[in-house]
């Protein structure tokens, strides 16, 4: 799972109002390089929530991303190569994501987050 | 050259899981019509409700990673814990990546990924059954519908809508026996207008492949059809006559 996915995942567990971010425990870590793309990488930063962006990249025990960003960052091809690498080749292979609400874990095994809520959940 | 799709060799298997058929061929054969046009749309992010065995995203990604000035990102769901990891090791066997989770449709992606995602493809369990085989689990869950093989399918057709970017496109596969006609009109009613791009009829079942964008004029449209009682729009007139075609044997999948 990458980070970009962390980003987009949220607990829906009835009752819970705010499932953003998930925490997350972390097992196995492992990295795999894509080729960078800057038009997808300034395309999807809008869509980024940073803070908890930067905190997943350091609980994955990478820790290069500024705490702060603006757009004009984007012009910058170190900022862009952190960026790249914490959202898209880093991933949890095993570990959980954790509510942040009601503390319910939601294993990631062989890099799958299994998300499924039990009957009294939903 | 041939554009590549997933090579059914390199498909990965599990008894527990839905093995690529005659649904899946047509939900690809889509894909690989519509083409140019996907590679125009430069999708961003692509998602798969319901992947299988991942025939379907790892031919989409194959499909979009030929253009190489574009860079896209895949996610894909299944409500079953074999078939998100037969799907990771298709897509693996391909060389390709797509985020694959475990969730019921799309319900943690939800909220964080709405009007994100440009491409949304469907390859639903879509055959009629009584209602408590609905989510079953298993390979049950692969092909239960319930009513009109409808239950799933009326449950995406909402989060689609959702997850749709102003420009994103849905791809949806559908049985003669859940009415596509419905279909269509249900997602009119949300601003949508819809197409059959691939039509595929066998002796037990006749399917379809239902494209649906966004587009302005559909609610207008419709008020105006209703106001003149005039004729209805093609798409209607043609589903409707396809919608009586073909409803043959449908639990015979
Ligand atoms: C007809 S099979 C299609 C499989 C594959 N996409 C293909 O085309 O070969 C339907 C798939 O949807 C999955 N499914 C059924 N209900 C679901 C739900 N509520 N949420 C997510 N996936 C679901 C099934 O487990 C099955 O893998």
């Amino acid at each position: 799972m990458r980070l970009l996915t962390h980003n987009m995942l949220s607990s829906n567990i009835k009752g819970v109002t705010d499932g953003f971010p998930l925490k997350i425990e972390a097992g196995k870590v492992v990295e795999k390089e894509v080729d960078m793309n800057t038009d997808f990488l300034k395309n999807i930063f809008t869509k980024i929530e940073w803070k908890p962006f930067v905190e997943a990249a350091k609980t994955l025990g990478y820790s290069e991303l500024p705490e702060d960003v603006d757009p004009s960052l984007l012009d910058s091809q170190d900022f862009l190569t952190k960026f790249h690498h914490a959202l898209l080749e880093i991933h949890l292979e095993e570990g959980a994501l954790v509510c942040p609400e009601t503390g319910r874990k939601f294993p990631v095994s062989k890099g799958i987050p299994n998300m499924l809520l039990h009957e009294d959940e939903v | 050259m041939t554009p590549k799709i997933a090579d059914i060799r390199l498909v990965a298997s599990h008894p527990e899981v839905y093995e690529p058929c005659d649904d899946s061929f047509a939900l690809v054969d889509a894909l690989l019509a519509d083409r140019m046009n996907l590679l125009q749309l430069e999708p961003k992010m692509c998602l798969e409700i319901g992947c299988g065995s991942g025939y379907v995203i790892t031919s989409l990604a194959l499909i979009l990673e030929q253009d190489t000035n574009s860079s896209v990102h895949c996610f894909a769901t299944d409500i079953n814990p074999d078939a998100v990891e037969v799907t990771s090791a298709t897509l693996k066997a391909h060389g390709v990546h797509a985020e694959v989770m475990n969730m019921d449709i799309a319900s943690a992606l939800e909220d964080r990924l709405s009007g994100l995602v440009d491409v949304v493809v469907v390859n639903p369990p879509y055959v009629p059954t009584p209602e408590d085989e609905v989510g079953a689990g298993g390979i049950v869950a692969a092909w239960a519908g319930g009513e009109d093989g409808r239950s799933v399918i009326d449950r995406i057709l909402p989060v689609a809508d959702k997850l749709l970017s102003e420009k994103g496109w849905l791809y949806m596969l559908t049985l003669a026996a859940n009415k596509p006609s419905e279909l269509c009109g249900l997602m009119r009613k949300k601003g949508y207008a819809s197409k059959i791009i691939v039509q595929r009829s066998t002796e037990e079942e006749s399917l379809h492949v239902i494209k649906f964008w966004r587009d302005p004029d559909s609610e207008v449209q419709i008020k105006k059809t209703m106001a003149n009682r005039g004729s209805p729009t093609s798409i209607f007139s043609r589903l409707s006559r396809l919608s009586f075609s073909g409803h043959g044997n449908a639990n015979s999948k």
